[in-house]
C-alpha cells in the first residue's frame, strides 16, 4: 500500500450530509469484478446531466475547472453511509482523491479508506465549513497541505490547523502497512486459542 | 482475544460472501496467493445481481452481471467453500439464509462484505458489515483488527398497536435521532416491545441498525431465539446443543450493565411509518404530512434537495400521494412472516390499475414455504409478479428498474437518490403498508383497509 505522509492538493467542497455510497458510485456503474476504472462512475448521478449519460453537469463541483484535479474532498457529516461497497473508495482514489475531510464518516467507509491508503480525516463541522467557505465564497487558493506525521493541515485560507487521528490508523497510513500482513505475522499466536475454543465452543467449528 | 496497544485482534467465526463484493475479495486472495483459513466456516451465496425472473440462469439484465456470478462460482469452488448457487435449494439473500440455516448463532462473530450483516445480530451474535479488503483479511487470517466500539442501548417500551411492527420501530428511531444517531456504536435493542417481537421481526429491527450508522445491532438471546434456532441445518444438535444453550443463556447484558449511551422510545402511540425523503431519517407517520424544514430534523439544504428529488411539498398529506409501483422483498422484509403480513392485506383484493407490483422472496426456502401456504396465489391474484429469491430491486444494478421518476413504496431499507434506479422515488415502509398502498394506488394507512 502506498504510504501517506504529506499531501498538497486542491480541495473540492461537497458539503452535503449523509452522502451515501450509492451516490458516490451507483451500483449500475460497477460493471466488472475489478477495483480499477471506476472514476467515470464517481458521483454519476450528480456529475452528469442525465441518467446513464456522460454529459457533464457544469454546476457539479468536480466539473468546475478549479476543482477538476482535486485530491482532497471536503465533505459533510456521516460521509459514506449505506452500502459497504469498497468501490466507493476505489472510485474516489481512481479519480485522484487521497484524502477526505469531514465532520464524521460512516464506519465501514472509514475503514475502507484506510485499507486503501486514503486518509479519512475528521475535523469539527465548523472547521470544514470554514474551509469550504474560504475556497468557494472568498475564492481563496484551494490548495491544502496535510502533514500526517505532524498532524497539521495548512492552506492559504486557513493558516495551520492541528488535528488528531487514531494512532494505529496514523501509523498504518504513514508506513503504508497492509493490515492483513500484520495479522498474518501473528497467526501462530492463534493455535492455543483454537485448541481451547474448540473445547469450549464446539458448535462454532463446522 | 489478544490485544495490546491499538485495536483488538479478534477471531472471526463465520465469513459470508456474495457475488457483488465477495467475488473481488476471493480474487484478491488468489492474486496474492493467500489461502483461506477456516473454509468450513466460510459461505457464499448468489443474491445481489442474480436475475429473479422465473426460469432464471446465470444471465442477468445487468450489463456485465454474468461475470460476477461465474467468477464468484469459480473462485468459491477453487477455494472449496460452500456456495449457495443460483439453482441451490438453499439459495437466498445472505442475511435471510444465514439464520435460516442456523449458521448465525448467539455469541458468534459474523462478518460479510455487506452493510446489512448487522441483521444477524438479532440472534445475539456480533455481526457487522465490512469492505472487500477486510473480507480478504478475515478469509486469509480468520481474524480482524477492531477497535472496541462504544455501546448504545435502545429500549423500545410499551405495546405495539395493530399493523405496527419492527420496520416502524426502526424508522421511528432513525427519524428521531438521525441517520448518524448510532454512528460506530454496537447497539443493543432492548425493552418490552423488543422482547415481544418474534425472531423474524427482530431481524428486521437489527437489519436497520446500519441505517442508524451503528456497527451492529443485537438483541440478547432468549427462548424466542433458542426455539427459532433449534433443529436448523447447521445449528448444534444433541449434547452439543445442550452445552451451547447453557453458554448462550449467559450472554445477555448484566442487569446493571453501563452503556455509553441510552435511548428510550415509548411505542404505545407509534403508527405505521413511511419515508418522505432521500434518507431513512426522513420518515414520519403514514397519517402525517411532509414536514416543514423546521420539523424535518435536517438542514435546509438537505430538506430542499430531498423534496426536489421526491417531487413533494411541505405540508402535503402523505397518505394521498399517488404511486407507480410497489415492492416487497429484501433482507429487511423478505421473510415468510413479511409475506404473510402482506398477503393478509392483499387477500381477495387487486392492486390499483397502472401499478407495477413485485414480490421477491428473501430466500428460496421462503419462496417454497410461501407457495406451500398458497401465498403466491394471493400475490398473483392481486396483480403482483411472483419472483425467484434475491436482492432484486432493493437496489438498481443496472438491469431491471421501475422507470425514471417513478414513485415506489418499498419494503426495503434505503430511499437514497437513485438507489432503486435513476430518478426513482422510494418510500420505505413495512410490507403491510406496501400492500395497502398497492391496492389503493397511493401511500396508504393499512389500518384504514384492515380491521385489526
Amino acid at each position: 500500500m502506498q504510504p501517506f505522509q504529506t499531501l498538497t492538493a486542491v480541495a473540492a467542497p461537497l458539503l452535503r450530509d449523509n452522502v451515501d455510497t450509492d451516490s458516490i458510485i451507483p451500483s449500475r456503474e460497477i460493471k466488472s469484478v475489478s477495483k480499477q476504472g471506476l472514476a467515470a462512475g464517481l458521483f454519476a448521478g450528480w456529475r452528469y446531466r442525465g441518467a446513464g449519460e456522460r454529459d457533464p453537469d457544469p454546476d457539479f463541483v468536480l466539473n468546475q475547472p478549479r476543482f477538476s484535479a482535486a485530491g482532497i474532498l471536503l465533505a459533510g457529516d456521516n460521509f459514506g453511509c449505506g452500502s459497504s461497497r469498497e468501490h466507493a473508495v476505489w472510485a474516489l482514489a481512481d479519480q485522484g482523491f487521497r484524502a477526505i475531510i469531514a465532520p464524521s464518516f460512516a464506519p465501514i467507509f472509514h475503514d475502507n479508506c484506510i485499507n486503501n491508503g486514503v486518509l479519512a480525516l475528521c475535523l469539527p463541522r465548523a472547521t470544514v465549513a470554514a474551509l469550504a467557505d474560504a475556497i468557494l465564497t472568498l475564492q481563496a487558493d484551494p490548495h491544502l497541505t496535510i502533514d500526517l506525521d505532524r498532524q497539521e493541515l495548512s492552506g492559504v485560507a486557513t493558516g495551520v490547523i492541528a488535528f488528531s487521528i487514531d494512532a494505529d490508523v496514523r501509523l498504518r497510513l504513514l508506513e503504508g502497512l497492509d493490515a492483513i500482513d500484520l495479522s498474518l505475522r501473528r497467526l501462530t499466536d492463534l493455535d492455543a486459542f483454537y485448541e481451547r475454543d474448540r473445547q469450549e465452543r464446539p458448535w462454532v467449528y463446522l | 482475544m489478544a490485544s495490546g496497544t491499538g485495536p483488538a485482534w479478534i477471531a472471526i467465526d463465520r465469513v459470508f460472501l456474495h457475488e457483488r463484493t465477495g467475488s473481488i475479495a476471493l480474487e484478491g486472495l488468489r492474486q496474492r496467493g493467500r489461502p483461506i483459513r477456516g473454509t468450513a466456516r466460510t459461505f457464499c451465496t448468489i443474491d445481489h445481481i442474480v436475475d429473479t425472473r422465473p426460469g432464471r440462469t446465470d444471465e442477468t439484465l445487468m450489463p456485465g452481471g454474468r461475470e460476477f456470478i461465474t467468477r464468484t462460482r469459480a473462485a468459491a469452488r477453487e477455494a472449496g467453500i460452500r456456495l449457495f448457487d443460483v439453482t441451490d435449494r438453499d439459495q437466498g439473500i445472505v442475511h435471510v439464509i444465514s439464520p435460516e440455516l442456523g449458521l448465525a448463532l448467539p455469541g458468534l462473530t459474523i462478518v460479510c462484505p455487506d452493510s446489512h450483516t448487522c441483521t444477524q445480530g438479532a440472534v445475539g451474535a456480533f455481526a457487522w458489515g465490512i469492505g472487500s479488503t477486510e473480507a480478504e483479511h478475515a478469509l486469509a487470517t480468520g481474524t480482524l483488527r477492531l477497535n472496541k466500539p462504544a455501546t448504545q442501548r435502545v429500549r423500545f417500551e410499551g405495546t405495539l398497536g395493530a399493523w405496527v411492527g419492527a420496520k416502524d420501530l426502526s424508522l421511528r428511531l432513525v427519524s428521531r435521532w438521525g441517520a448518524a444517531g448510532g454512528r460506530g456504536k454496537a447497539i443493543e435493542f432492548a425493552g418490552s416491545a423488543v422482547r415481544s417481537l418474534d425472531m423474524e421481526a427482530r431481524f428486521t429491527l437489527c437489519n436497520m441498525a446500519t441505517e442508524f450508522s451503528g456497527i451492529t445491532g443485537m438483541i440478547a438471546p432468549d427462548d424466542t431465539t433458542f426455539s427459532y434456532l433449534a433443529g436448523r441445518d447447521f445449528a448444534p444438535k444433541g449434547e452439543i446443543w445442550e452445552r451451547a444453550l447453557a453458554n448462550w443463556r449467559t450472554l445477555a447484558s448484566d442487569a446493571g450493565a453501563a452503556f455509553d449511551e441510552e435511548i428510550s422510545i415509548d411505542v404505545d402511540d407509534l403508527e405505521p411509518m413511511i419515508t418522505w425523503g432521500t434518507s431513512p431519517q426522513h420518515a414520519t407517520s403514514v397519517t402525517g404530512t411532509v414536514p416543514d424544514v423546521n420539523d424535518s430534523g435536517t438542514t435546509p439544504e438537505s430538506h430542499a434537495r430531498a423534496l426536489r428529488y421526491m417531487d413533494l411539498q411541505p405540508g402535503e398529506r402523505l397518505a394521498s400521494v399517488r404511486i407507480d409501483a410497489a415492492f416487497i422483498g429484501s433482507c429487511t422484509n423478505g421473510r415468510i412472516s413479511d409475506l404473510r403480513s402482506a398477503a393478509r392485506v392483499l387477500n381477495g383484493r387487486k392492486i390499483a390499475p397502472g401499478i407495477r407490483a413485485l414480490c421477491v422472496p428473501g430466500s428460496s426456502r421462503v419462496k417454497r414455504q410461501a407457495e406451500a401456504e398458497g401465498l403466491d396465489r394471493i400475490f398473483r391474484a392481486a396483480g403482483f409478479e411472483w419472483r425467484e429469491s434475491g436482492c432484486s430491486l432493493c437496489f438498481y444494478a443496472g438491469g431491471e428498474d421501475l422507470g425514471l421518476g417513478k414513485r415506489v413504496v418499498s419494503s426495503t431499507n434505503r430511499n437514497f437518490e437513485g438507489r432503486q434506479g435513476p430518478g426513482t422515488r422510494t418510500h420505505i415502509a413495512s410490507p403491510a403498508t406496501v400492500a395497502a398502498s398497492a391496492i389503493l394506488g397511493h401511500i396508504a394507512d393499512v389500518r384504514t383497509l384492515q380491521a385489526a
